[in-house]
C-alpha cells in the first residue's frame, strides 16, 4: 500500500515543533557568529520569540484537530493543553536562566538551544499518539535534559550529575522501548488507538500485561515516581538550577501526558496495581526523604518525587475525573516548581554557593519580596488553599474517593501533612532565623522578576479561578476518551 | 425615611465583603508605601478604625427580632467543585466579628512602640491576620470557612515567629502543626459531605442533613461530628489538647497574644456552635457527656495551673484555658442559659484577656520580663497602670456589673439545668479564677518594692491609656447592659437548639 505524502494542513498539526527546531536552529547558527559577550542577550531573546512563537503556532494549531503524518500525531484538546504547558515552561525557564548564565559565566549559546530543542520532544510527546514516534520523542527530549544537566562543566557534581542521569535514563529508554517492542508482538500494532481496539477484545494476552508494565517503567523513570526515583536528588542537586526547574516539570508534564494516553487511551490492563503502588511508595518515599535535607535543592528533589506520587493517584481513578486531575496537577505543579527553582537559582550566587538551608536564613529580612514570592510556591506546594497547589490536590483526591480509592486517599492526605513540615522548615528559616554572615541582596534582575510575576500569577490564578481550566481539561479527557 | 432604608438594602449585602477585605486592601497598600515606621503606624490604625466603624453597620441595622443568617451574600465562584462565595451573620457571629474589629486597632496602638523592626512586615501580617478572622465568623460556604481558618494559621505563626521572644521559632512551629494536622481531619469531613450533598453551602447542607437526604450519613456521622470537633478542640484549646497554648502566648508579640486569646480561640467555640450543634445535633447529644467532661478537667485544671504559675502571661494562657473551658460547658449544655452565657464569654473573655495581655505587655516593654517575683509594689510607682490592672481582674473574676459575670452566671445556670453536678464542678472554676487573678494581682502590685529599678517605672503614657480606655469601657458596659448584646445573640442561639428537642426555658431577655 503506498501513502501518499503529507499534506498541508498536516503540517500546520506540527507547526510548534517546526518552530521551535527552526528558532533552536538560528541560535546555533548564530552563536559562533556573535561575540561571547553580548551573545547572552541576543540569544537569550530569540528564544524566547521561539517558545512565544510556539504558544502561537500552538493557539493556530488547535483549530485544526485531527490526525497527520500517517496517523503517527493527532491533534486535539489534550495536545494543544500539554503544547502550551511544555513551551510555556520553556520560556519562562528561559527567562530566569538569563540573569543565572551570567553569573555562573556559563556560554549562553547552545544552553537556549537545548531548551529548546527539549521542547520540540516534549510537545511531541504529547501529540504523538503512535508508540515509536513517542519512543523518538522521548529521546529527543531526553537527550537534551541529559546535556543541560551538565552544563556546569566546571562542577564536577554537574558531570556526575549529567552521566548518571544519562546513564539511568537511557537504561529506563530501553524499558520502554521494550515495553512497545511486547506491545506490538501482544496485538500487532503499535498506533495507539489500534492497540486499544485490540485489547478490547478478551482474553487480554499476557504480553500485553508485561508491555505495559515495561513501558510503565521507562515513563516511571522519566517522571521521578518511586521505585525508579533513586537518580533524582543527586542530579537535581547537581545540575544547574534553572535546568532543574525545566527538567522538573516539563519533561514530567509531557511523560505524563505519554502515561496518561497509554494508560487511559489504551485502558491499560492491570493498570490499577501498577500505579497503586508507584504513588504510594512515591509519596511516603518522598516525603519523609526530603524530611531530612539540608541542601534545598535536594529537598525540592524529593518533594518532586513526592509529587510524582500525588499525580499519580489521579491515574488510578476513573478517566473521565482522573485525566482532568491529573491535567491539572500538571499545570498547578509547573507554576509553583518553576518559580520555586528560579528563587533558588536567583539565591545560588556564583558556583552555586548558597543552596543549604542556613544560606536562606534572614532571606525575609534581607529581600521581602523575594521571600514572599518563595512562601507563595512553598504553600502552594504544601496545598494551602487559594494557591494552584491546593485545588490540585483536592481534584486528585477526589478523584481517587470517586473511584473508591479510600486507602490511597488517606496515605496521599497523611501524606500531605508530612509535607508541610519540610516546606514549612524553609519559611521558618527565612523569617525567623537571622543570617550567620551578612549576605548581599543581589537585586533581581527584570527577566527574572518577569518570570517570578508570570509563575506566582499563575500559581494564584490556579488556585482562585481553577474553573476555567479544569474545564478545558475535562472537555478535552472527554474528546480524548471519545 | 423610606429612601434611607433603599440605601441600606444596598449596602447590605456588600457589607460583610468590605468589613472582611478592607483589612487586606489595606495590607497591599501597605505593601506600597515607603518604610517610613510613623507613617505605617498611622496607616494601619486609621485602616483598622475605619473597619470598626464600618462593622459597626452590623450591629446597628441587624434585624433583632429575626432568626437566620442576615447581610446574605451568596455568588457562584467556582463551579468544579461547587464553591460559593456565601457570607452571612447571625446575632452570635455578628459579634464575634466586632470583637475582631474591636481589638485590631488596640492591637495596633500596643503595637506601637514594642516593634521597631521591620515595622511594615509586622502590620501587613497583622492586617492580613483580621481579614482572616473576620472571613472565619462571615463564612458560610464550607470551603470559604475552611480557606479562612487556614488563612488565620499563617500571620499568627509569622507574628510569634518573627516578632516574638525566647523559644519563639519552637512555639510557632508548635502551633502550626498542631492546629494544621487537626483541621486536616476537618477538611475529610467536609469533603465527605461535599461528595454526598454536592455543595458546601452551609444552609443546604444543613437542610439536606435534617431532611435525611444525604445517603449513609447515619453511618458516618459520628466520624464527621469527630472531624469537625477534634480541629475545634485543638483550636479552643479543650483540654487534652491546651499544650500549644501556653509556649504561643508567652513567645508572642503582645498584639499576638491580644488576637490569640481574644478571637482566634473563639474560632474553635464558634466552630462548634456553628458546625457540630449546627450540623450533627445528634451526634451532638451523644458525645456530649465526655465533651462536658473534658470542659471541666479544663475549667480546674487551666485554674490550677495558672495559680502556680511564676511567669504572668503564662498565668494569663492558663486562666484562657479554664475560661474557654467554660464556653464549651455552655455549649454543650444544650440549653438557651448555657449558649446565651457560652457566647457571652466568648465576647467578654476576648475584651478582658485582650486587655489583660496589653498590660502584661506594657509591662514587659519597661522591665523585660514576665516573671512575677521581679515585680512587687508597683501600686506605689504606677497607680493608674494599677488601678487599670485591678479593673480588668475584677472584670476576669467575675464581679458582678463588669462582663465576666453576666456569662459565667448563665453558663453555670445552663450547667446545672442540664445536670447539677456541671454546675457545681464548674462553679469552682469561678472560684480558682478569682484566686490566681487576685493572688498575682496583690504579689505584683501591692507589698513594699522588693527591686530598686520598680522604684521609677514610668506610668502608661496617654498611647497606652487611649489602648487600654476602650477595653476597660466594654468591660463595664457588657456588664451593666448585657441585654443589648443578648437579645441580638438570643434569636441565634435559639435557632442553633431548635433540633434540640428539650428546650429549656429562657433565663434572660422578655
Amino acid at each position: 500500500m503506498t501513502q501518499a505524502l503529507p499534506h498541508g494542513v498536516e503540517y500546520i498539526r506540527i507547526l510548534p515543533e517546526i518552530v521551535l527546531s527552526v528558532f533552536g536552529m538560528v541560535i546555533m547558527l548564530l552563536d559562533p557568529l556573535v561575540d561571547e559577550r553580548s551573545s547572552q542577550k541576543l540569544l537569550g531573546i530569540i528564544a524566547l520569540a521561539g517558545s512565544v512563537a510556539a504558544i502561537v503556532a500552538t493557539l493556530y494549531q488547535s483549530q485544526f484537530p485531527g490526525l497527520g503524518f500517517w496517523g503517527m500525531v493527532k491533534i486535539d484538546g489534550f495536545s494543544t493543553f500539554f503544547h502550551v504547558l511544555v513551551t510555556a515552561i520553556a520560556a519562562v525557564v528561559i527567562l530566569s536562566s538569563y540573569e543565572y548564565m551570567q553569573v555562573q559565566q556559563i556560554r549562553a549559546g547552545e544552553y537556549y538551544g537545548l531548551i529548546l530543542f527539549g521542547t520540540v520532544g516534549m510537545c511531541l510527546m504529547s501529540s504523538a499518539v503512535e508508540l515509536v514516534l513517542i519512543f523518538i520523542a522521548l529521546e529527543i527530549s531526553s537527550i537534551s535534559t541529559y546535556v543541560l544537566a551538565g552544563f556546569r562543566r566546571r562542577a564536577a557534581i554537574s558531570s556526575e550529575a549529567s552521566l548518571k542521569y544519562f546513564l539511568l535514563g537511557s537504561f529506563a529508554t530501553a524499558f520502554f522501548l521494550y515495553g512497545v517492542a511486547l506491545m506490538f508482538g501482544a496485538t500487532g500494532s503499535t498506533s495507539i488507538s489500534v492497540i486499544a481496539e485490540a485489547l478490547r477484545s478478551r482474553p487480554i494476552p499476557v504480553l500485553a500485561y508485561a508491555g505495559i508494565a515495561l513501558m510503565f517503567v521507562g515513563l516511571g523513570f522519566k517522571v521521578a515516581a518511586a521505585p525508579f526515583h533513586v537518580w533524582t536528588p543527586d542530579v537535581y542537586e547537581g545540575a544547574p538550577a534553572p535546568v532543574v526547574g525545566f527538567m522538573s516539570t516539563a519533561p514530567k508534564a509531557a511523560a505524563f501526558a505519554v502515561l496518561l494516553r497509554v494508560m487511559f487511551e489504551v485502558n491499560a490492563p492491570g493498570r490499577l496495581g501498577l500505579i497503586w503502588v508507584a504513588a504510594a511508595l512515591s509519596m511516603t518515599l518522598g516525603n519523609v526523604g526530603a524530611l531530612v535535607q539540608q541542601n534545598v535543592k535536594r529537598l525540592l528533589a524529593y518533594s518532586s518525587i513526592a509529587h510524582a506520587g500525588y499525580l499519580l493517584v489521579a491515574f488510578a481513578a476513573l478517566p473521565d475525573n482522573g485525566i482532568p486531575a491529573a491535567m491539572f496537577y500538571t499545570a498547578s505543579y509547573a507554576a509553583m516548581n518553576v518559580g520555586a527553582f528560579a528563587v533558588v537559582s536567583h539565591l545560588a550566587g556564583a558556583g552555586e554557593r548558597f543552596v543549604t538551608l542556613d544560606d536562606y536564613a534572614g532571606l525575609g529580612r534581607r529581600s521581602p519580596l523575594l521571600a514572599a514570592t518563595l512562601t507563595i510556591f512553598l504553600l502552594s506546594l504544601i496545598g494551602i488553599p487559594m494557591t494552584g497547589g491546593f485545588f490540585a490536590k483536592f481534584y486528585v483526591f477526589s478523584a481517587a474517593l470517586q473511584a473508591n480509592l479510600v486507602g490511597l486517599t488517606i496515605i496521599g492526605v497523611l501524606n500531605s501533612a508530612v509535607g508541610a513540615y519540610y516546606y514549612l522548615r524553609i519559611i521558618v528559616v527565612m523569617y525567623m532565623r537571622e543570617a550567620r554572615e551578612e549576605l548581599p541582596a543581589v537585586p533581581v534582575s527584570a527577566a527574572l522578576g518577569t518570570a517570578l510575576a508570570i509563575s506566582t500569577a499563575a500559581t494564584l490564578y490556579l488556585g482562585l479561578l481553577p474553573g476555567r481550566v479544569l474545564e478545558y481539561a475535562s472537555r478535552s479527557a472527554a474528546e480524548l476518551l471519545r | 425615611m423610606n429612601l434611607h432604608a433603599m440605601e441600606l438594602d444596598k449596602w447590605s449585602p456588600i457589607i460583610l465583603t468590605l468589613v472582611t477585605f478592607i483589612p487586606l486592601a489595606g495590607a497591599l497598600l501597605l505593601l506600597l508605601l515607603p518604610r517610613r515606621d510613623r507613617d505605617i503606624r498611622v496607616f494601619s490604625l486609621v485602616v483598622s478604625l475605619f473597619t470598626f466603624v464600618l462593622s459597626l453597620h452590623l450591629p446597628v441595622h441587624f434585624h433583632r427580632a429575626q432568626s437566620g443568617f442576615q447581610y446574605e451574600l451568596n455568588r457562584a465562584w467556582i463551579p468544579t467543585p461547587n464553591i460559593h462565595y456565601h457570607m452571612g451573620v447571625d446575632g452570635i457571629s455578628m459579634w464575634l466579628v466586632v470583637l475582631t474589629t474591636f481589638l485590631t486597632p488596640l492591637c495596633v496602638l500596643i503595637s506601637w512602640k514594642s516593634i521597631h523592626e521591620r515595622v511594615k512586615e509586622f502590620f501587613i501580617i497583622l492586617l492580613v491576620m483580621e481579614t482572616a478572622l473576620i472571613g472565619v465568623f462571615v463564612a458560610l460556604d464550607l470551603f470559604l470557612f475552611y480557606f479562612f481558618w487556614e488563612a488565620t494559621l499563617i500571620p499568627m505563626a509569622l507574628l510569634i515567629g518573627m516578632y516574638g521572644h525566647g523559644r519563639k521559632v519552637y512555639a510557632a512551629i508548635k502551633f502550626f502543626m498542631y492546629t494544621m494536622i487537626a483541621s486536616v481531619f476537618m477538611l475529610a469531613a467536609i469533603l465527605w459531605l461535599y461528595a454526598k450533598v454536592g455543595t458546601f453551602d452551609f444552609v443546604t447542607i444543613q437542610n439536606a442533613i435534617r431532611g435525611g437526604q444525604v445517603a449513609g450519613f447515619t453511618s458516618a456521622a459520628q466520624w464527621l461530628f469527630l472531624g469537625f470537633f477534634i480541629a475545634f478542640a485543638v483550636k479552643v484549646p479543650l483540654f487534652p489538647f491546651h499544650t500549644w497554648l501556653p509556649d504561643a502566648h508567652v513567645e508572642a508579640p503582645t498584639a499576638g497574644s491580644v488576637l490569640l486569646a481574644g478571637v482566634l480561640l473563639k474560632m474553635g467555640t464558634y466552630g462548634m456552635l456553628r458546625f457540630n450543634l449546627g450540623l450533627f445535633p445528634d451526634q451532638a447529644r451523644a458525645n456530649a457527656w465526655w465533651v462536658v467532661i473534658l470542659a471541666l478537667i479544663g475549667i480546674v485544671y487551666g485554674a490550677l495551673v495558672a495559680l502556680v504559675q511564676p511567669n504572668m502571661k503564662k498565668l494569663i494562657a492558663y486562666s484562657s484555658i479554664s475560661h474557654l473551658g467554660f464556653v464549651v460547658l455552655g455549649i454543650f449544655s444544650f440549653t438557651q442559659a448555657g449558649l446565651d452565657g457560652a457566647t457571652f464569654v466568648m465576647l467578654a473573655h476576648g475584651v478582658s484577656t485582650g486587655a489583660l495581655f496589653m498590660l502584661a505587655g506594657a509591662l514587659y516593654e519597661r522591665r523585660h520580663t514576665y516573671e512575677i517575683s521581679e515585680f512587687g509594689g508597683l501600686a506605689s510607682s504606677m497607680p493608674v497602670y494599677a488601678s487599670f490592672f485591678l479593673f480588668i481582674v475584677l472584670a476576669s473574676v467575675g464581679l458582678p456589673l463588669l462582663n465576666g459575670f453576666v456569662g459565667e452566671f448563665l453558663v453555670l445556670s445552663g450547667a446545672f439545668q442540664a445536670r447539677a453536678v456541671y454546675g457545681i464542678l464548674g462553679a469552682t472554676g469561678v472560684i480558682w479564677s478569682a484566686g490566681y487573678l487576685l493572688w498575682m494581682y496583690q504579689r505584683v502590685f501591692y507589698g513594699k518594692i522588693t527591686h530598686r529599678v520598680n522604684e521609677t517605672l514610668p506610668d502608661l503614657d496617654l498611647r497606652e491609656r487611649i489602648a487600654l480606655l476602650p477595653a476597660a469601657a466594654a468591660a463595664l458596659v457588657m456588664g451593666v447592659a448585657p441585654l443589648f448584646w443578648l437579645n441580638s445573640i438570643d434569636p441565634a442561639v435559639q435557632t442553633a437548639l431548635a433540633p434540640f428537642a428539650q428546650l429549656v426555658g429562657k433565663v434572660v431577655g422578655q
